[in-house]
């Protein structure tokens, strides 16, 4: 049989006509945050330096990390590892072969929101008590 | 069903010639960082802020000082695997490829070097 609609067939799957899920967005999420991470890890190194150095080289970078701008950046990064532990590890428990029905992965999905949010409170709180 | 012949199977690993290798240590590093992850992140915000001789004498702490070092070389390692597939992805330039991997693979090692040579000053200036 001649296939006449060669070439402009619709491809499957494809980004722009597929309906957003949880599922989807959690992953993409999941690498947007690894690449932003690197920002966080290169300021958490800036600040150890920082730390080796004289009391006044950590005052600086303390400062700024403290400050506004910094903390604002430190803050997101807290956030965003948050969610890149929990959703890396349903990642690996999807790996496993468990929870991968389309329920259990909309209450995993929240499941792993919800751990951010309770586990950025919880660091917030401890960054906050040492100052 | 299996189209690949034996002798593909045993020689070539796919296409990317290393078969579930890097997938594999990816995996093994995402598990190395769960407990560093949970050791690191508290000690490190509740020092941050902190004035200089208390958080020196933190991380002067054999304990804090080797999570320290193991949480910078994991992640390192984690870093540049997840930024490598990202990279392979999503650079389809024959010419920019190679360049990009190359320049991932050495940010994560000035990255990780770094912060190893910084926490040890600490440790054994302490």
């Amino acid at each position: 049989m001649a296939d006449v609609n060669r070439g402009t067939r619709p491809l499957s799957p494809h980004l722009t006509i597929y309906r957003p899920q949880i599922n989807s967005a959690m992953s993409i999420f999941n690498r947007i945050t690894g690449v932003g991470l690197t920002l966080g890890f290169l300021l958490g190194i800036w600040w150890f330096m920082g730390l080796a150095g004289r009391p006044e080289r950590f005052r600086i970078v303390d400062d700024f990390l403290t400050g506004w701008f910094g903390g604002l950046i430190l803050i997101l990064s807290m956030v965003a590892l948050w969610y890149h532990f929990f959703c890396g590890v349903r990642h690996l428990v999807n790996d496993a072969g468990y929870f991968l029905e389309l329920e259990n992965i909309r209450y995993t999905s929240i499941a792993v929101l919800a751990a951010t949010g309770l586990m950025s409170v919880i660091t917030l709180a401890v960054a906050l008590v040492g100052g | 069903m299996d189209y690949r012949t034996d002798r593909q199977r045993v020689q070539g690993l796919g296409t990317a010639k290393e078969g579930t290798g890097h997938w594999w240590s990816q995996r093994l590093t995402s598990i190395a960082l769960i407990p560093l992850t949970l050791f690191f992140i508290f000690p490190f915000a509740n020092a941050l802020g902190g004035d200089f001789e208390t958080v020196r004498a933190v991380y002067g702490h054999p304990f804090h000082a080797i999570v320290a070092i193991l949480f910078i070389i994991v992640t390192a390692i984690h870093l540049q695997q997840g930024l490598q597939v990202v990279i392979e992805d999503y650079v389809h330039s024959r010419a920019i490829l190679p360049l990009a991997l190359v320049a991932n693979t050495a940010l994560a090692w000035a990255l990780g070097l770094t912060g190893v040579f910084a926490v040890a000053k600490i440790a054994f200036a302490a």
